[in-house]
């Protein structure tokens, strides 16, 4: 018997029976959408970060206190136990590094509770970012200015009240105004408006632009360095020079901190490359997790596959043994059913891959990364599907093909 | 077709049996059903030889089911021996019985058995799909069978679509398409009204006089009387084996 024959009556029963066929279709379905879903969502948020979206502009390494994810519960501690990096650390680091490296961002934030802006009435909401920097803000964190001026070395030397706002601050506080030069009450204290950040627009769910910037000077004088930890940013000129200064970085870093030669680095490192395998590692966790849940998933459709093959086994009884007093030998039977269950499986299947290509693809466009195919991953669903067509499909074919066919005909 | 003429005025010719197409020695068939025992063969011998029209009766519980799935190859006896075309079937496997029942055996049942979602020409179609034939070959040689029952111009129908006369046709048509050794019509009749019934029994004696051999299965004297040959068992033996011309 050929295989296209085998497959055609697999469909044509399965026409037969739309409805109940979709229904068990659902359930593979469903459990394949969410891990294409998820699955497409992480891969073109990972593709994207890997294409170039940079967390610090380019050849950027950075010195900090806590690691970029805050460190695990347990080694939390060790962090705890750490002495904040001072502004004063950071200017002996500045000049160590003098004639090597001329972009070095200092800056520090109000971790705790943000930053919210008033003028004339209007607030913004609270929780902007809220922190204090120098002059090379701008390139160390890839922002630009789009009105008015950077901060200059002498803001920050004279430690003026002046204060550099992103664009949502600017639309909440400024709608039909000029913002330049008008002074805003920003928590507790008053400031300037001298410049406005262009739009970043968002960033892995977060706005880059409810953010708002003063010298770092007036921001400790203002709020204290009691739990503000500078962290510094250190641009390279190019990348051929990126290892060799950051080595030197290191030891100017050590001595900034007087570390003796036997005690470790008490500051974590951090560059591109380190904060894109963070991401990856808690995309893994993400992929991972929804792998478990869609196999549990996919597990009970294909419970509810059995099932429907059984009922539709018992309810085609009589065409069975039709079929086998005709000449239909077992294994044409046992195919023509495994056949049933892989079609409803790999149906269910391609409309879940399609389903969670689509919705995955959402995601990751309101995240601000690029559409893509998961071709692996497409495949691999169509794989599994397969396999639990047969899977569960077996047991009913093979009762199928057992059949007596003198029983079966007389089957009513 | 014609409406059949009353079988009695019919001249009827009588041809020469050939070659033995089926050898059944002493044949028994035990049943288990609960605790107890069925005996539903006690040691039957029979022959069958090509170009023969056989009919085999018996009261219900007579064992004449039995041996009708006995002869169909879809039972195999508990001891004695059946050859089939000279094949021992008594020791063959399931898929052996099931090539035989496609290529040597014709099956006519009396609830016609069509798959009611294929068309006539599907239904006619299914030996030949398990056969592995072609479906360009397939869709011909279905075609040429169902247009010598006389239903050409039904091919597209659906078993409800036609009438029983039609559908037991279309059965019969399904049962010859693979030019099998023998058909066997197990009350062929037994679902239709007695003109209609008659107008099968007339299509079988086409059929017969065209080479087929026919082994009817029936508990009615008029349908037994059309064949050439009466075989009648009373509790699972043969109690009698006659001809007629």
């Amino acid at each position: 018997m050929r295989p296209a024959e085998i497959i055609r009556m697999a469909l044509g029963s399965l026409g037969a029976n739309k409805l109940r066929s979709a229904l068990t279709m659902l359930g593979i379905t469903i459990g394949v959408f969410s891990v294409i879903g998820v699955m497409t969502a992480v891969s073109a948020l990972r593709g994207s970060i890997e294409q170039g979206i940079s967390f610090l502009g380019s050849n950027i390494f950075q010195f900090a206190k806590w690691p970029i994810n805050g460190g695990s519960p347990q080694g939390r501690r060790k962090y705890e136990l750490r002495r904040d990096i001072t502004l004063e650390q950071g200017l002996r680091f500045m000049r160590l590094m003098e004639g090597s490296a001329d972009i070095i961002c200092l800056k520090t934030f109000e971790q705790r509770r943000g930053g919210q802006a008033f003028y004339n009435g209007r607030k913004t909401p609270p929780g902007l970012t809220f922190g204090g920097t120098n002059e090379h803000f701008l390139s160390a964190n890839q922002f630009s200015i789009d009105l008015g001026r950077n901060l200059t070395p002498d803001d920050v030397d004279l430690a003026r009240p002046v204060i550099l706002i992103g664009a949502d601050v600017r639309k909440r506080l400024f709608p039909s105004e000029d913002p330049i030069s008008k002074v805003i009450k920003f928590n507790d204290h008053t400031y300037t408006v001298v410049g406005v950040f262009a739009e970043k627009g968002n960033q892995f769910g977060r706005s880059g632009d409810s953010i708002a910037m003063v010298p770092i000077t007036r921001f400790l004088n203002d709020y204290g360095v009691e739990g503000h930890t500078v962290n510094i940013a250190t641009q390279a000129p190019n990348q051929t020079v990126y290892n060799a200064l950051m080595d030197r970085a290191i030891t100017a870093m050590r001595i900034a901190r007087g570390l003796a030669p036997e005690q470790e680095n008490d500051f974590e490192i951090y560059s591109n490359d380190s904060i894109i395998s963070i991401f990856a590692s808690v995309a893994d966790v993400v992929a991972a997790g929804s792998f478990v849940i869609s196999g549990i998933a996919l597990l009970a459709a294909g419970v509810g596959i059995m099932n429907i093959m059984l009922v539709s086994v018992t309810e085609r009884t009589k065409e069975i043994g039709i079929r086998k007093s005709l000449g239909a030998r077992r294994k044409s039977i046992l195919t023509q059913f495994l056949l049933e269950a892989v079609a409803i499986s790999l149906a269910g299947g391609l409309l879940g891959i399609l389903l969670g290509v689509v919705g995955g693809n959402a995601i990751a466009m309101l995240l601000k990364a690029g559409a893509i195919f998961p071709w692996q991953w497409a495949f691999i669903g169509l794989v599994v599907c397969s396999g639990i067509g047969v899977g569960f499909g077996f047991y009913p074919a093979w009762k199928a093909a057992r059949l007596d066919p003198i029983e079966a005909l007389r089957f009513e | 077709m014609s409406p059949a003429p009353s079988t009695s005025a019919a001249p009827r010719a009588t041809r020469a049996p050939g070659a033995t197409v089926i050898e059944i020695d002493g044949v028994t068939k035990l049943y288990k059903m609960g605790a107890e025992t069925v005996h539903a063969l006690r040691g039957v011998s029979l022959n069958v030889r090509r170009n023969e029209y056989l009919a085999i009766m018996g009261p219900s519980g007579s064992g004449k089911s039995t041996l009708m799935n006995m002869l169909g190859c879809l039972d195999t006896p508990t001891s004695g021996r059946y050859f089939f075309g000279g094949k021992n079937v008594s020791t063959m496997t399931d898929d052996e019985l099931a090539d035989i029942r496609n290529r040597e055996i014709g099956f006519v049942f009396q609830t016609f058995n069509l798959l009611p979602r294929s068309t006539a020409l599907a239904n006619v179609e299914l030996p030949l799909v398990y056969a592995g034939l072609g479906s360009t070959a397939r869709r011909e040689k279905a075609g040429l069978t169902l247009a010598n029952v006389g239903l050409g111009d039904r091919m597209g129908h659906k078993p409800n679509e036609l009438s029983g006369g039609q559908r037991q046709r279309v059965a019969i048509a399904r049962a010859l398409v693979n030019n099998p050794s023998i058909l066997l019509a197990d009350e062929p009749t037994g679902n239709l009204d007695s003109r209609t019934g008659e107008e099968i029994m007339q299509l079988l004696e086409e059929l017969y006089a065209q080479g087929n051999t026919i082994i009817v299965v029936t508990h009615e004297e008029d349908i037994a009387r059309h064949a050439r040959r009466i075989v009648r068992l009373r509790d699972g033996l043969i109690e009698s084996d006659v001809s007629q011309a």
